[in-house]
């Protein structure tokens, strides 16, 4: 990539998370349905992270070299197991009190 | 599609750096493996705060404690202040491969993220400050202790990250922009980069969906 690529990479990045921020808390602000906020508010962040981790840390699906690729999905594996069983088992355990 | 080849996660050096490019191998893929260990700690706060969201305790409650034009402020600095570190590592990548180029950008540049850095944190000194005048201190309730361990420790890591960037911009300025300050730049602005990532899973979870 080219300097201009890699700043335009940058940029790009930059509008789109303002976007991104922008709808949130903008439907905060004016108090729409709640549900609707709700979903609206996890989609974005979703999106975001997605924006900051291909924008900002350059990873991608294409191109990274051995270990790193699976260094970041195997993250992701453990942070799913222990938050996802976390709720999981909490929540439950809420219910049965 | 075609690539380069990269050495490790993120931007990299690239090959005009010489040495620096390949010792930069096992510096920052191993700093990376420690962001990775960082972010399965968050994501245990964060777990903790969303099974403790509702347990206020009959104390104050996410609408009594929270500002949305705070939060929206810290989000912006903390944003743009992500963006200024990349510009940095651009700087540094494409104008120092001979360590004889002038500083004064990447000095610059390092400077306006560390400021910035420095406006979020001063933002959010404010609002714990009036958090807990309002009685939201971290005793008070399952919450708001989830709350402040969740929202401190990223607080925290602000903090250690301009303290670290501050070091960085004292030692290019007094040895230059040697190897050892190349890897600093690097892992500095993947830990700023992380940082920022955090910050969207906290004012999403915490403030946007606290004021839901």
């Amino acid at each position: 990539m080219t300097r201009a690529q890699e700043l335009r990479a940058y940029l790009i990045g930059f509008g789109l998370s303002v976007v991104l921020t922008a709808i949130p808390f903008t439907l905060v602000a004016l108090h729409k349905d709640a549900q609707l906020t709700l979903w609206v508010l996890g989609i974005c962040a979703v999106l975001q992270a997605i924006v900051h981790l291909r924008y900002f840390l350059h990873l991608s699906l294409h191109g990274q070299q051995r270990d790193d690729l699976q260094l970041v999905l195997f993250t992701a594996l453990i942070l799913l197991i222990m938050i996802g069983g976390t709720l999981w088992i909490l929540a439950n355990l809420t219910r049965r009190m | 599609m075609t690539t380069t080849k990269s050495n490790y996660p993120g931007l990299n050096l690239g090959a005009a750096h010489g040495d620096d490019h390949e010792a930069a191998e096992t510096a920052i893929f191993g700093f990376w493996i420690f962001l990775m260990s960082d972010i399965v700690t968050f994501g245990m706060f964060f777990a903790v705060y969303v099974t403790s969201a509702l347990n206020t305790a009959g104390g104050p409650g996410p609408k009594d404690l929270f500002s949305l034009t705070s939060v929206a402020w810290q989000t912006g600095f903390l944003l743009v202040s992500s963006v200024t570190s990349g510009l940095a590592v651009l700087n540094l990548k494409h104008e120092h491969s001979q360590s004889q180029s002038p500083r004064k950008w990447l000095v610059f540049w390092l400077l306006v993220s560390v400021l910035l850095g420095i406006g979020f944190l001063q933002q959010e000194v404010r609002d714990f400050i009036d958090i807990a005048h309002k009685g939201g201190v971290p005793s008070r309730s399952a919450w708001l202790s989830a709350f402040w361990s969740l929202v401190g420790m990223h607080g925290l890591h602000v903090s250690v990250g301009s303290l670290w960037c501050l070091v960085i911009v004292m030692g290019v300025l007094a040895q230059g922009v040697i190897q050892r300050w190349k890897h600093a730049i690097m892992s500095w602005a993947v830990f700023w980069h992380f940082l920022d990532l955090v910050w969207i899973g906290i004012f999403t979870i915490v403030f946007l969906r606290g004021l839901v």
